[in-house]
């Protein structure tokens, strides 16, 4: 078959595309300030998450200290290490990977890669922003009220999170958690009904859903996941907001504290935990899903060859998405349910199993025989499919019942879900940084500091993670302040944590070596032109690089093609954009 | 969360009908070339206009927050403090209102269809007015139960009640804000423009949607949904 039988060649007039009025900014300040241009609400958004991120980064290394220096220093009392931990938790995951792949990289990559000339709705995506920005000054507020941050653990678990000898929780730090995540959900809102219109409604003609690059179908699918995830996290903090301001009793049981009778009573705990984990477990996939599409596009890039098995890949997304929402209780099998639920829980978490591990064998399928480019996104790449395995053969440990049931609560999780959750997906956000960025700035990043970047990051997250899940095994539970003197912990243990702590010392410092690049190539780094990794998505094909208010020149780009067409025999250059029309070769089932 | 369970059941029926017809079995890799023949119309961007769009999308995120609200009520309802909280009897009173308001938007949007701009106006003055006496119906209804002794912290059913009823005029609130928005540009002068009639047409699909939304909550906190789920429990066992 041939493939002009489809009218390869015919070319669209562009009059048939409706153009969109834009919003034209009038000054400085609705140009780079109140800016309603989703490329700048993009920056914002990232700029934010990455600025509280390093809160996050800085308090991982205070909880390291303790760690391995029990004692050595004062002002990290027992009480500071839980605020620690809770802060740390609730940052890395919410204001940080889920802000900045749907914030972030949602808001600069949507509009451009489907080829629209912005957001649907641009004044609520900057409100979107704003309220972002409201919801994280508000934690950060928690740091300098009196009584400090909430030190619940990121779970925020009620009766505890709400009892006076819990950091916070007769004092300002829980409330203010919850307004800011209040807030965080609502601005959300109103960003993702955006980022979900805008695939649906905004594509450019030709654009099919089939014809989306994955890293659109990764962050859309993510969006409706998130869109009806976080409710359940809004009613579980508004609840427990009115617990613990207004008095009610949704989650707080009968409660003598301190040999006087708390005025709650009834609720229930177990409540809040259905709620939160409704919105807990699609969370881990709302961070996964964007990764997972990203990561296929830069593979498929620097690989120089199509995706393999693209239909297979946007199933397998979808059908992660709609699973993720019935599994959520495999994180109660401790909190003593039925165990015919257990089971059905934990064979729903099997079944995710296999659609994830068909992407990952996908990923493998395209490297084979590609033309492997080790450009600095490629290297992230490899890197986070290499611990994305990892950790998902630990995952299989923990969603048996049998096993999950001694090892919960040790340092084993912990390890266990820094690999899938925070090291892998953080691998796919520098790859991404590093493959964008000369489209963002014009310049290339530092290839030379960013090197030294991916080899410390890289080996180092193993260096802190592998020690970690021996030291949980042997049995060290988590969210202990220190574990003292205990009969099975073997001294080896206190060895490895002062070389786990020196280690995340290391990599922490590679991350300022990563952020202070950001700034020097801003100025030094060397011209990119347009499509430096000569790559086929329309994102690379705009007439100006950085991109200008509204993308595209006087007419939008038309699709012809899929967004995969690298290495195609018969074409002149290796790789043909999107909207070029024209079909080269004779056939490509020969490759499909 | 069973309710939540059959929320999302619906919304999966409903993304599978809309994925069905999205082509998701094509080999994109093959059809190099403008989108076959044929299929063009269905495969390419939505033609529903963005803002209807995107206020069903932000129903559906509604929808799963009050199936939430109500998922935590039904989980808590079987607890020993649970007293059923009479409802006064003013709130059937306030559902009439409601409905009368959503039946003054239908009036609204007839009017605006024959680009009747007078008509339009006074229909959505009613609209809000009776909006309005809504959410003034509800604050007095709560005054009546904290006279009657069912405070906010008294217990949980009546801390559920107070919870979700302001919830749900929050919304309605919201919906006024839009609502006087759209007037406005109905008051300025000039024939009824086609964008205008489109604003009336979602004002109107979201009231329809609140009001739905109360009867529902309705039927919860008077008593019948419990009587409906129980049956539906005792079928399933
Ligand atoms: C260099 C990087 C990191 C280091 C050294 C680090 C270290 C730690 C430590 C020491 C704890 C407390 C363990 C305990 O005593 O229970 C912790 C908890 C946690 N971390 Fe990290 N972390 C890092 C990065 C991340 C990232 C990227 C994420 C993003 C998902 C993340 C998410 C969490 C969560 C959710 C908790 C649990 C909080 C809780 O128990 O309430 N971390 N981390
Ligand atoms: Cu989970």
């Amino acid at each position: 078959m041939v493939d002009a039988s489809h009218g390869a060649s015919d070319v669209i007039p562009p009059a048939a595309v409706e153009d969109v009025e834009l919003y034209h900014p009038h000054s400085w300040w609705t140009r780079y300030v109140f800016s309603q241009d989703a490329k700048v609400i993009a920056i914002q958004y990232a700029s934010t998450a990455m600025a509280i991120g390093l809160v996050a980064l800085v308090l991982s290394w205070l909880m390291r200290l303790q760690l391995a220096f029990p004692g050595d220093f004062p002002f990290i009392d027992s009480q500071r290490y839980y605020q620690f931990i809770t802060m740390h938790g609730m940052i890395m995951v919410i204001y940080l990977l889920t802000a900045l792949f749907l914030g972030g990289f949602g808001n600069y990559l949507i509009p451009l890669m489907v080829g629209a000339r912005d957001m649907v709705f641009p004044y609520a995506n900057m409100l979107s922003y704003w309220l972002y920005l409201v919801a994280v000054l508000v934690l950060v507020a928690g740091f300098f009220a009196p009584g400090g941050p909430t030190g619940a653990g990121w779970t925020l678990y009620p009766p505890q999170a709400i009892l006076s000898n819990t950091p916070g929780g007769q004092d300002w730090g829980i409330i203010l958690m919850l307004v800011s995540l209040i807030l965080f959900i609502i601005g959300f809102t109103m960003g993702g009904l955006n980022y979900v219109v805008t695939v649906l409604q905004g594509r450019t003609r030709g654009m099919t859903l089939m014809r989306l690059p994955l890293t659109v179908w990764g962050i859309f699918t993510a969006t409706v996941m998130a869109l009806l995830a976080f409710p359940a996290l809004f009613v579980a903090c508004v609840m427990m907001l009115f617990d613990r301001v207004l008095g009610t009793s949704f989650f707080m049981p009968a409660i003598v504290e301190m040999g006087e009778q708390l005025k709650h009573g009834g609720g229930s705990p177990i409540l809040f935990q259905h709620l939160f984990w409704f919105f807990g477990h699609p969370e881990v996939y709302i961070v996964a899903l964007p990764a997972f599409g990203i990561v296929s596009d830069l593979i498929s890039t620097h690989a120089r060859k199509n995706i393999f098995g693209y239909r297979m890949m946007v199933w397998a997304i979808v059908i992660i998405g709609a699973l993720s929402f019935v599994v959520w209780a495999h994180h109660m099998y401790v909190s003593g349910m039925n165990p015919y639920f257990g089971f059905f829980f934990a064979t729903t978490t099997l079944i995710i199993a296999v659609p994830t591990a068909l992407k990952v064998y996908n990923w493998v399928l395209t490297l084979w025989r590609g033309n492997i480019h080790l450009t600095l996104p490629m290297l992230f790449a490899l890197a986070f499919i290499v611990t994305f395995v990892n950790g998902g053969l630990t995952g299989l440990f923990l969603g048996n019942v049998v096993v999950d049931v001694p090892l919960s609560d040790t340092m084993f999780v912990v390890a266990h879900f820094h690999m899938v959750m925070g090291v892998a997906p953080i691998l796919v956000i520098f790859g991404a940084i590093y493959h964008w960025y000369p489209k963002i700035t014009g310049r290339m990043l530092n290839e030379g500091m960013g090197q030294v970047h991916f080899w410390i990051t890289f080996i180092g997250a193993y260096l802190i993670f592998f020690p970690m899940h021996y030291v949980g095994l042997v049995g060290v539970p988590r969210r202990y302040y220190e574990i003292g003197e205990t009969s099975f912990v073997p001294a080896s243990v206190h060895d490895l944590n002062i070389f786990i702590t020196v280690m995340a010392l290391v990599v922490g410092a590679a991350q300022m070596l990563f952020l202070f690049n950001l700034f020097w190539s801003l100025r030094h780094g060397r011209e990119a032109g347009g499509n430096p990794w000569r790559a086929t998505t329309l994102e690379w094909q705009t007439p100006q690089t950085p991109p200008a208010h509204g993308n595209w020149g006087k007419d939008l780009p038309i699709v012809y093609r899929w967004a995969y067409d690298y290495s195609v025999p018969g074409a002149p250059e290796d790789f043909i954009p999107q909207n070029q029309p024209g079909a080269y070769g004779l056939t490509r089932e020969a490759i499909a | 969360m069973s309710a939540m369970i059959v929320f999302l059941a619906v919304l999966a029926v409903i993304i599978t009908w809309w994925l069905s017809r999205q082509g998701l079995m094509s080999k994109p890799w093959l059809e190099v070339g403008h989108v076959p023949a044929g299929l063009s119309d269905r495969r390419e961007a939505s033609q529903i206009p963005a803002l209807k769009l995107g206020l069903g999308v932000f129903l559906a995120v509604v929808g799963a927050l009050f199936t939430l609200f109500i998922s935590a009520y039904l989980m808590r309802v079987d607890a020993q403090d649970w007293w059923a909280t009479p409802v006064p009897r003013l709130l059937y009173l306030n559902t009439a209102v409601l409905c009368t308001s959503s039946l003054a938007l239908h009036w609204a949007k007839f009017e605006a269809d024959r680009g009747r701009d007078d008509g339009l106006r006074t229909a959505l003055l009613a609209t809000f007015a009776t909006a309005l006496a809504f959410i003034a119906g509800q604050v007095l209804a709560w005054r009546q139960m904290v006279a009657s002794g069912f405070t906010l912290t008294d217990d949980a059913a009546a801390s559920f009640f107070y919870l979700i009823t302001g919830m749900h005029g929050l919304h309605i609130l919201g919906g006024m804000v839009a609502l006087t928005r759209t007037a406005r540009s109905a008051y300025r002068a000039g024939p009824v423009t086609e964008r205008l009639q489109l604003r009336v047409e979602l004002c109107a699909i979201y009231w329809d949607f609140m009001l739905a939304v109360w009867l529902v909550l309705l039927a919860l906190f008077a008593g019948w949904a419990s009587n409906f789920v129980d049956l539906c429990r005792q079928l399933l066992t």
